[in-house]
């Protein structure tokens, strides 16, 4: 019976564990096919998930690239900024911890409402900015008191400095925050509290200026927290900018000018170098990178004295009597009349029915004693035997009428009329008693400061068309570059003759005799005695400003001072110097003066002449005492993502 | 020859000196299970950033505390085993219920009973207590009475009273480890299939009504497994996690230690229930397939050793035993794959946790003393004549 049974249940036991083992191998196989599928098949996917999950990319902000003066002077730059953040997890409790804090720096309820918002907000491990930009004694304050505030980090970061504080600020522009509509391709704009350019030389140079962020691969964990950083990819610091200007001039003019509203610049007549590009008043860009409060911002857009643009490019004024150089040139070009042919000027002059005055009865008038005396009658002639097209051309030719293309925003290309542009804007036919107003360079004739620089300037060189230019295209340390000017620019073939007379007119101008500055020829010398036999050369512009009635002008003659300011004048000079040898060339315009170019920026001129003439920047380099004294550069490295440095 | 038959005739009896029992021993089981020891010793080792503390360390004095017991199992008279299979499983239930009651007082979901020297789940050892007691059942009855429903009531109640225990701890997946292996043994006891049928008709049925006793976390797990991306955050987080963590382990895994996913705590209990997510992530498929053998290796010795016993109360142990083994494993890793929901159930020999592997060993102990005792001679109640 036993055996029965054992046979029987061996039989059963046999059959029965083949069943079973035959579906333990099945299900063993599904767990292959399942490993196998996860972990070959679906392997990539899972390896992007992985990685996904744990690892953060985070952007290293460059640092912006400086802006540099032709002598390496830093015009704009990188200062250390401290901040104090807190780390919520690391503060007992935040209230008390602010409350310790306020009594270190000052904190306002509203700052405070928002901090506890944040704190609410974001994981407890993520630093919340507190303030920023703390004065060092803040900073000193919170560090000695730093066993009795936990979970306060102070953080340095990089902010844009501008230590010549207004006197470049135009040229150099400003950073701001990005907005929404600047929010495109780099990746480093997203960065919280990235700034770029938003005018200036900052602007236009941005992104060489902004450099490539950097990436740093921090490995977190499931809560989010940075573990260890895996790779760190250095970005690449922005690239510096080094401008033609000469700082020394900059600051100069901008302190000589004062409280006028009033543009100048100063330009190399051979390279087209810029060494001053001054616009007044002007604004403390650091406000701006700081962020402006309301007032200031009203202050600022609200003046008459139009702080905010860069009159220097944007100003489009009547040349007035500087555009008598361009006359003149297209008067010999043209053989319209000789330079020893003489105009009567009786104070005013007729043409038909329309009568046009003269600021002072000259006589007899040949063409250097029309350009020393500006007798309007003599150029009212000549303009009506050339026409309108002939003085356009020739204005042209010395960069009128156009952006002089150094490349900064905004800049204005004025306007030089022709027939047919007033044919085509307005629809009327050109009068003849438009061409006497194009004479004067009033009517319709608009020009920058940077235009008649350009137009002094390529006087002065004998007819090259020179060009401004801001930035050095090499530059080696605090070395002059090597460059051949002749070879830069192309003639503007105007015989030399007659340049010689206009020079010879524009000469008289300053110095006599008997030029308009009669009585300012002594006060334009020179006084430094090295360059006492040395001259100016210009040519002075009153030009009145459109709006202005017979009965104001009337008006302003006996008492300038009961004009409305915006409707006074502006005075103008252009001026090349030394005469014998033109090196420099300098626009001034003064806005609404108080009197004609001579008298208002013919001064200005050679005070900044001088200036330039001593410091010769175009020749000579920049002392080493003065170097050394210049304030050091900051190059430290960026600050990482706040986030990545917090202590763990 | 004669030595031979000298052994066998003993062997028959069962009246082996300990020193023939320690000769007896296969031990290239033992080598085995060292082996799959050593790989778990490794991954609690990587688990714990490289460091023997918290986990390698106790877990390497308690497998050393289980040797000697397998050991000691081992060479305990079969007929011992057999006899007081009862007790053992009557002191298992009572240690249950003493939890349960403490569980139930304390109104909290305690699993265990405080030894001193470490914290004992009765529900751990209830596995091969039911093994035993079902074995030393089937052993004690002939196919009529198995073919006879009613010889089914006792059995039945002895897995679901406990099982019943085990559920309400809460404590699903031992539950169904403990349904499951001994479903395998009524089965291999000759059981006919419909009965079977029967039972899983009449808990199917019962199912719903079961479902409403289920904790809210429960029915989590069971519905997230039948639709993983209801709740990925929640339950479904971990399996997507796991699957990440292995996934990108690909072929060859990041190697030992690199584990990215199970180190930076994507990985809930890594050291326990899903470790197996971080050997397959640190070894790849490669280790995966490995383990596998290992387990495979294991499943072979228990069915050669069922096979080689000569008596019904051996060949079911055995079983069992081989079967929860399996069971172990197939869940565990089927677990970390999102094969099946998430349930607790270790990685047999690799999952940190005393009584787990101090059960495993003393499972293996059991298996061991089988094959030590495989040619003795057992009446109905352990006696040699006692037909």
């Amino acid at each position: 019976m036993s055996i029965t049974r054992d046979s029987d249940w061996s039989k059963m036991f046999t059959r029965r564990a083949a069943v079973l083992g035959g579906a333990q191998a099945m299900l063993i196989a599904r767990l292959v096919g399942r490993m196998y599928y996860l972990q070959v098949v679906q392997s990539d996917r899972y390896k992007m998930l992985s990685d996904d999950n744990r690892i953060n990319i985070q952007l290293l902000p460059p640092p912006r690239g400086r802006i540099l003066d032709r002598f390496g002077q830093p015009l704009a730059l990188n200062k250390q900024q401290f901040r104090v953040l807190v780390v919520p997890e690391q503060a007992l409790r935040v209230g008390d911890t602010l409350d310790t804090l306020a009594k270190l720096v000052d904190l306002g309820e509203h700052e405070r409402d928002r901090i506890k918002k944040e704190v609410g907000r974001k994981r407890g491990f993520v630093p919340i900015t507190i303030k920023e930009n703390l004065t060092w004694d803040e900073m000193a304050r919170i560090q000695v008191n730093a066993p009795d505030l936990p979970g306060i980090v102070i953080d340095e970061g990089l902010t844009r400095f501008y230590p010549h504080g207004e006197n470049a600020a135009h040229l150099l522009g400003y950073v701001s925050s990005v907005d929404e509509a600047d929010l495109k391709g780099d990746p480093l704009l997203q960065l919280p509290g990235f700034r770029i350019g938003k005018d200036g030389v900052e602007k236009v140079y941005d992104l060489a200026l902004r450099g490539k962020g950097g990436t740093s691969q921090v490995e977190v964990n499931a809560y989010g927290r940075s573990i260890r950083e895996l790779e760190r990819q250095e970005g690449e610091a922005g690239a510096d900018v080094v401008l033609t200007i000469d700082e020394r001039i900059q600051s100069f003019t901008g302190q000589r000018l004062g409280e006028e509203s009033a543009s100048v610049a100063v330009m190399d007549v051979h390279t087209g170098d810029l060494l001053a590009l001054v616009s007044n008043p002007s604004f403390d860009a650091n406000a701006f990178s700081r962020g402006l409060t309301t007032e200031e911002w009203k202050a600022l857009s609200t003046s008459d004295h139009k702080p905010l643009i860069n009159k220097v490019l944007s100003g489009q004024y009547s040349p007035g009597s500087t555009f008598k150089t361009v006359v003149t040139l297209a008067a010999l070009e043209h053989g319209v009349i000789s330079p020893e042919q003489t105009v009567t000027c009786n104070g005013h002059y007729n043409l038909g029915s329309y009568v046009k005055h003269c600021h002072k009865v000259h006589g007899s008038v040949a063409m250097v004693r029309a350009i020393s005396l500006s007798c309007d009658v003599y150029f009212y002639e000549v303009a009506r035997r050339l026409g309108v097209d002939k003085i356009a051309a020739m204005a042209r030719k010395f960069g009128l009428g156009q952006v002089s293309g150094i490349g900064l925003p905004n800049e204005k290309p004025g306007l030089i009329p022709t027939e047919a542009w007033k044919k085509a804007t307005r629809g009327e036919r050109w009068s003849p008693g438009d061409n006497l107003n194009v004479g004067i360079g009033q009517g319709d004739v608009l020009a920058t400061p940077i235009q008649l620089a350009t137009l002094a300037a390529r006087i002065g060189n004998g007819g090259v068309a020179v060009k401004p230019r801001l930035v050095r295209p090499t530059v080696q340390g605090n070395a002059p570059v090597d460059e051949d000017p002749s070879a830069m620019f192309e003639s503007l073939n105007i015989p030399l003759p007659h340049l010689e007379i206009l020079r010879q007119g524009m000469f008289d101008v300053v110095n006599g005799p008997p030029g308009t500055t009669t009585a300012m020829a002594a006060k334009l010398r020179f006084t430094d005695p090295e360059k006492k036999a040395w001259t100016i050369s210009g040519k002075t512009g009153t030009a009145a400003v459109r709006g202005l009635t017979a009965a104001d002008r009337e008006a302003q003659k006996r008492d300038p001072e009961s004009v409305p300011w915006h409707l006074r004048d502006n005075a103008l000079f252009i001026s090349f110097a030394p005469s014998h040898a033109p090196r420099y060339a300098i626009a001034v315009v003064v806005d609404h003066a108080l009197g004609g170019g001579g008298a208002f920026a013919a001064p200005i001129a050679r005070d900044v002449m001088e200036e330039v003439l001593r410091l010769d920047p175009s020749r000579k380099p920049r002392t080493e005492e003065q170097v050394a004294s210049a304030e050091p550069v900051s190059a430290s490295p960026p600050p990482a993502n706040a986030g990545a440095r917090t202590p763990q | 020859m004669s030595d031979q038959g000298f052994m066998s005739a003993r062997l028959r009896r069962g009246d082996m000196t300990p020193g023939e029992k320690l000769w007896q021993m296969s031990w290239s089981l033992v080598f085995w299970i060292c082996c799959i020891f050593a790989f778990g010793l490794a991954m609690l080792y990587s688990a714990a950033n490289g460091a023997w503390h918290p986990w390698a360390w106790p877990q390497l004095a308690r497998f050393a505390l289980g040797l000697v017991m397998l050991v000691a199992v081992a060479v305990i008279d079969v007929r011992l085993l057999l006899r007081y299979a009862y007790v053992f499983y009557g002191i298992v239930f009572v240690l249950l219920m003493i939890v349960e009651v403490k569980g139930f007082v304390g109104g909290g979901a305690q699993r265990w009973v405080d030894l001193g020297f470490m914290n004992l789940q009765p529900s751990e050892l209830m596995k091969p207590a039911v093994v035993l007691a079902l074995a030393r059942y089937f052993h004690g009855v002939n196919m009529e009475e198995i073919g006879n429903p009613a010889g089914l009531i006792i059995p039945l109640a002895m897995v679901f009273i406990p099982v019943g225990l085990i559920i309400i701890q809460p404590d699903l997946g031992t539950a169904l480890l403990v349904i499951a292996g001994s479903g395998i043994m009524f089965f291999m006891a000759g059981v006919r299939l419909w009965k079977f049928a029967a039972v899983i008709a009449t808990g199917l049925a019962a199912s719903p009504i079961a479902w409403t006793f289920l904790h809210d976390y429960q029915q989590n797990r069971i519905l997230t497994l039948l639709d993983p991306e209801r709740d990925p955050l929640g339950s479904g987080y971990h399996i997507l996690q796991s699957k990440i963590a292995l996934g990108s382990g690909g072929l060859f895994g990041k190697g030992f230690m690199a584990g990215t996913q199970s180190h930076l705590n994507f990985l809930p209990e890594r050291q326990t229930d899903f470790i197996g997510t971080m050997l397959l992530e640190e070894f790849g498929m490669m280790g995966g397939l490995v383990l596998l053998s290992l387990y495979i290796i294991l499943l072979i010795y228990g069915y050669a050793i069922a096979f080689r016993c000569r008596h019904q109360f051996g060949r079911l142990v055995a079983i069992g035993i081989t079967t929860g083994f399996f069971l172990y494993f197939w869940i565990n890793m089927a677990m970390v794959m999102g094969l099946v929901p998430v349930v607790g159930v270790t990685l047999p020999f690799i999952s940190y946790g005393g009584t787990s592997l101090l059960t495993l060993m003393l499972c293996v102990g059991l298996l061991m003393n089988i094959h030590v005792h495989r040619d003795v001679h057992m009446g109905v109640r352990g006696g040699f004549n006692d037909f």
